[in-house]
Order: structure tokens, then sequence, then C-alpha cells
């Protein structure tokens, strides 16, 4: 078996503002392992988001990661200082965000950002570090890098800026790269390219990825394990395979159920999640999806389930599953196309 | 569901130009070719889905339809009026057809006004319903989109987006219209509320016998959605078609490139496509200064000398299907 890069447990991170404490993460485990990809997914406020930024120690003020440990390669950072971070991010931990627009500086040139990141990790001089920096740009598939490094990031298109921006991040080979909606700002074929290049990098370099995104397809693409969120909590892990086709859980049920399938000439209604989701200032007691869930019983409302282990990586919780729970014909919303690998 | 063909609305030639100024004291002036020969038609009571990336010029097109920018050449006729060169006062009855819902439900609605004032601000201009009436007519238009009478005077930041969208729809429901523009109504919105949203504007569609121009760029809600697609380019049409016809059989190397790009959310499927995925290269060309010919012809993987000298138009394949390429059917691949 493959070495942990990174082993969350029990994370919980909270935001304190003047409405009271926003519960944003809840209490989430998983881990990834070397060269693995893991996708989380979820909707808006599921705290997908809060959780990639805790395991780079990137949340600020008002928010504070309350509970839990990020073992990374043997050591926890929830115990760093900030120090010792910046020692950690960008060299061994990189990420890439949904917009390069805002996350590139708009004041210094690509080949600037991209050297900052190589001179101060891996202690290269000016001279040898824009030939690293070209060599990063040529990689990522920038035409003529010579001259695009002295550009500045508004020269560049969105899909060239995420380019450069992978460049940025993968420049010191890191173990772990988060990639937070990498192609949400971006056009169907731009992402074809981007998701492209990422599992290209992946092969070559070896490094691990958390992929967050609330795109399914992007999803079934490239990620190896899946963590579906649901109001600052897991509802739910497993392989792709296992979550595509076996869903576990009513909440992943209803995401397969509410989405179109371009590939399959379906000629019925989509069946929506009725409800919106629920405010983490007050989350609700029991299941956050209690609310929303065709199958809610009382329990439901009252205690959130414990998890059940199916095997190694794969869990679920649902009172559904637990053994004294009365049997429910359940609707997965499995929709398996026809396999074309010709 | 398109049996009687009677067209609602004809677009032919369409042109819409933005002037930019530059040089001294702004004397030159260039042209970005938004939308620049569009010509199509929407038969009455169908989703007429039209698709492509950004900066394609779908957006302009649904503006520039309903006269939010002003045409600069070509024709848009609606039951059989040219309204492109009617004054804003002579549109107004023609405002009261054609109504839009805009993509951002935060930006769309005032938020200085109450949902009630959002809904009956049409009614005012249109001198549709006073008093009573009014409320009623409000009131019938909340329930309608699955919202309540309470909510009539609250304000719009205390909505979810969307229950902003539902406002949204009210308000172009109100003055009763044929034709709605949908621009983009669900790309801001969570999964699982596109589905409620969706499924909202299909009911709609069957009990008030609307017809729709569905502006995305979701490919798979598209298809979803529509009865005959339009795919853009640079400001062109490339393809025009059913829309199991389109998905199933793609005749213009940018519409299989399109679909080909789209992930599947199926795992084995979808890693089974990848193997054969065609994966453009480079960007968009800027709208200022388009390729000559075949807009497309930059990145195509098919592009013949033929291509950069002539422009391809609309040819009808015979069965409603329409293609602009030279090379329709008999494409060979270039080598690289």
């Amino acid at each position: 078996m493959r070495e942990k890069i990174v082993d969350v447990k029990n994370l919980k991170t909270s935001f304190y503002t003047h409405l009271g404490e926003v519960q944003a993460v809840r209490g989430v485990s998983f881990d990834v392992k070397k060269g693995e990809v893991l996708g989380i997914v979820g909707e808006s406020g599921s705290g997908k988001s809060v959780t990639a930024m805790s395991v780079m120690k990137l949340v600020s003020y008002p928010g504070n990661i309350k509970d839990g440990e990020i073992i990374f390669k043997g050591e926890d950072l929830v115990k760093k200082k900030d120090k010792e971070m910046l020692s950690i991010r960008g060299d061994k931990i990189s990420m890439i965000f949904q917009d390069p627009m805002t996350s590139l500086n708009p004041v210094y040139t690509i080949g600037n950002q991209i050297m900052e990141a190589i001179t101060r990790h891996q202690g290269l001089d000016k001279k040898a570090a824009r030939k690293k920096a070209i060599e990063m740009l040529r990689l990522v598939g920038i035409p003529s890098p010579e001259d695009r490094i002295d550009n500045y990031p508004h020269e560049f298109s969105g899909g060239m800026r995420q380019r450069a921006m992978i460049g940025i991040a993968l420049s010191c080979e890191p173990d772990l790269l988060i990639a937070d909606e990498p192609t949400t700002a971006l056009d169907v074929t731009i992402q074809a390219q981007i998701m492209e290049l990422l599992k290209e990098l992946k092969d070559k370099i070896d490094t691990s990825i958390i992929l967050i995104t609330h795109d399914l397809g992007v999803v079934a693409d490239t990620c190896d394990k899946i963590m579906v969120m649901y109001g600052g909590l897991a509802m739910e892990r497993g392989t792709a395979q296992e979550i595509f086709y076996e869903p576990k859980h009513p909440y992943t049920m209803g995401l397969l159920k509410s989405i179109p399938r371009m590939d399959l000439n379906e000629t019925g209604r989509l069946v929506p999640i009725p409800g919106t989701p629920p405010d983490l200032i007050s989350p609700p007691e029991g299941c956050p999806f209690s609310a929303r869930c065709p199958y809610s019983m009382k329990i439901c409302k009252i205690d959130m389930p414990e998890y059940t282990q199916f095997n190694e990586g794969r869990e679920a919780a649902c009172w559904l599953l637990h053994e004294d729970a009365p049997e429910v014909e359940v609707d997965t919303g499995v929709k398996r196309g026809e396999v074309n690998d010709k | 569901m398109t049996n009687n063909k009677e067209a609602l609305l004809e677009v032919k030639g369409l042109k819409k130009y933005f002037p930019q100024r530059h040089g001294f004291l702004g004397r030159d002036t260039r042209y970005v070719k938004a939308v620049d020969g569009l010509d199509f038609k929407i038969y009455r009571g169908e989703t007429f889905g039209l698709v492509g990336e950004s900066g394609c010029g779908k957006s302009t097109t649904g503006r520039t339809i309903i006269r939010l920018y002003d045409i600069t050449e070509g024709q848009v006729i609606i039951d059989g009026v040219d309204i492109s060169e009617l004054s804003q006062k002579e549109l107004i009855p023609y405002r009261k057809k054609m109504q839009m819902i805009f993509q951002d439900p935060y930006a769309s609605l005032n938020s200085r006004m109450t949902v009630s004032d959002i809904i009956g601000e049409a009614l005012d201009i249109h001198g549709l319903a006073t008093g009573d009436a009014r409320r009623d007519r409000i009131n019938y238009l909340l329930n309608r989109v699955g919202l309540t009478t309470e909510h009539a005077s609250r304000y719009p930041h205390e909505f979810s987006g969307g229950q902003r969208q539902r406002i949204g729809i009210a308000r172009a429901l109100a003055v009763d219209p044929e034709f709605i523009i949908c621009d983009e109504p669900i790309s801001a919105l969570d999964v699982s509320i596109q589905a409620q949203v969706v499924n909202m504007l299909d009911d709609l569609q069957s009990e008030l016998g609307l017809t729709y121009m569905f502006i995305a760029h979701d490919l798979s809600m598209v298809k979803h959605i529509s009865d005959r697609i339009a795919v853009m380019y640079l400001g062109r049409i490339v393809e025009i078609g059913e829309a199991d016809r389109l998905y199933d059989k793609p005749e213009h190397p940018y519409t299989q490139a399109l679909l080909s790009a789209v992930p599947i959310p199926d795992p084995d499927v979808t890693r089974a496509l990848a193997k054969n995925r065609v994966i453009l290269e480079g960007d968009v060309p800027s709208p200022l200064n388009p390729p000559s010919g075949c807009r497309f012809r930059t990145r195509c993987l098919y592009s013949k000398p033929v291509c950069s000298t002539q422009i391809p138009e609309l040819e009808d394949l015979g069965d409603g299907h329409q293609v602009a390429c030279h090379f329709t059917g008999k494409l060979v691949r270039n080598d690289r």
C-alpha cells in the first residue's frame, strides 16, 4: 500500500463573526495517499473550500482551526507555527485557485511570480531560477515561453493564466497539490486542456492532488477517491466507482438524480433536491441533510448518525445504514452509460 | 413539439458591432464584431438553445434581439413585424411580448425595491393592473413560481440565489409574454437548485405555451431543456439542429470538439471517452480581428486552404440540420 501523504482527523474550522460562530467544517476526516487524486464534492457553503484552506493553514481571522489533526508526512500541521508553515507552503504543499486573475499579482510579471517560489524554496540564483521558470512555462504548455515570461498577468488569457498558476504551484514539485475549483471560471474546451495538463503533470512528478469542485463530470473524469460534503460534514467517502455506482447516502443519490446526462437520450424530468442548504450559524440538530432528505426519519433530526464503515476508505453517515433501520426501498439515481472504449 | 412550424421569431443577417475608439483623441475606431451575421428562426412553443464559449456573442445575441442593444445591421422579425428600426416608444408593445431572465440573480434585482415593486413595475409600465388587481396579480405570480404572498413585502437580500431567480422569472411572467430569453438562468445556482428552476421553466412552458430562447454554456443542461440548438463560435452560428441529432452526430468540427470536451458524470464512460477526446489547442481569437474565412480555422484539425479565403454559410443537410463548414461529411484530418 502506498504511504499516506496527508491524513486529516476530525478537522473542525469555525469563523467567529458578529452574528455568531459559523461552523464551516464540523469534524471531517480523510486521507490522501501518494499519487492519488481525492475529489471533494459539495455545494457552495458545504465547507469544501474551508477544508482545503485548513490543510494549507490559510484560514485567517476571524476563522480558526478549532480541533483536529492534519498529519502531513508524519507531522501535525495544526501544531506548526506560521513561520514553519512558510517553508512548507509552496514547497511541499501548493494550491491553485478558481480565479487565476485574482490569485496572480497584477503588478509582477508571470516570470517574477514563478521565480519567487523557486528562489525561496530551492535556493537557486536569479539566472538559474529564470531558466527553471522558462522550463516550467514550457512544461505547462505556454507557447514561446522565453518571450512570455516577461508578460504581466493581464496579457495572458484565462486559460493561460491558469496554466501559469499551475506552473507556479508545481515548480517545487510538491507532495500535495490542492486545486480549488481550478476550471470553474474557464470554458469547457479550456477546462479539458487544463484537466489533461494536470493529469499529465501528476504522473510526471507523482504528486497527490486534492481537487475541489461541484462538477460531478470533472470528478468522474479525474478522481480516484471522492468525499461528498454537506453542511460542514462528510456524508460519504469512497472510490469514484463506489460513489457513482453504489452511492450509500441519500444526498449523493439526490445529486446524481438532479443532473442531466448528455450521453443518454433521457426524456424524463430532472429530479431536484427540494429545499435549500442549511445555515451554518445555527446548524440543525442531527443530520444536516435531514430537512431535504426523502427518507428522513425521527432520529435523523435528533442525532447525527455514526459513520458506517464498509471497507478501508469507504464509509457513509446515514441512519438508514444502521442495523436497526427499517428496510426502505431507495432510488439510488445510478445511471450507467454504455462504455465505448474503441 | 414543433409540429406546427410557425415561426414566432426570425432573425436575418443580424449584426452587432461595438465601436472601440483608440488612437489620438479617439480618431480611429475599431469594431468588436460580437455578432456577425446570424440567421435563424424560433418556432412557437419550442425551446431554442444557444450555446458557445464565453465571448462567442451568445448573450449579445439575446440582448440585441430584445433591443437592449441597437442593431448594427439585419432584421429581427417577431410575429411578422420587423422591430429592428422601431423607436423605443414604438417598441413598448413588443417588449410586452418578449421578456428576459438574467444570469446573475444578485445583480438583476434592484436591492432597494421590494419584491412586489420589482414585479409590479412591469404591470405599471404597461398599464396592466392597478389597485387590488395589481396586488392579486403579484400574489398569483409569486405562487406560480413557488414563493408565497408573504414574500411580496421583502427585499431581494432576504432571499437565496434560487429564490431570487424565481423572483426574476415572476417579473418576466408579469406581462404575459409569449417569448422569454433566458440568459444563463441557472449557471449561478448550485447543482441541486438548478434542477428545481429548470423543472419550473418546463412547467411554465407547457402551461402558458411559452417559447424560450435558452442561452447557456452548460451543454448537458441545454440538451435536456432544448428542442433545437444553435452552436455559436466568434459571432457566427456554426451548426443548428434538433437537440438529439446534434448531440448524437455533430457535423461541425467545433461542435464535435465542444461536445467531446464535456466530462460525463460516469467514471467508466468518461474515462473510456477520454481516450478519444478532441482537445482544441489555443484560445478563441479576438473578435476585434477575427480570422478571415471560417473563423474556427485557426483551431480546426481539418482546415484546408479554402477555409481561410471563403466564409462558409449555413447549409441545410436536408433534414433541417444546418452546418456552416466547407467539408461537411467529408472531413479529412490534417497531419500535425
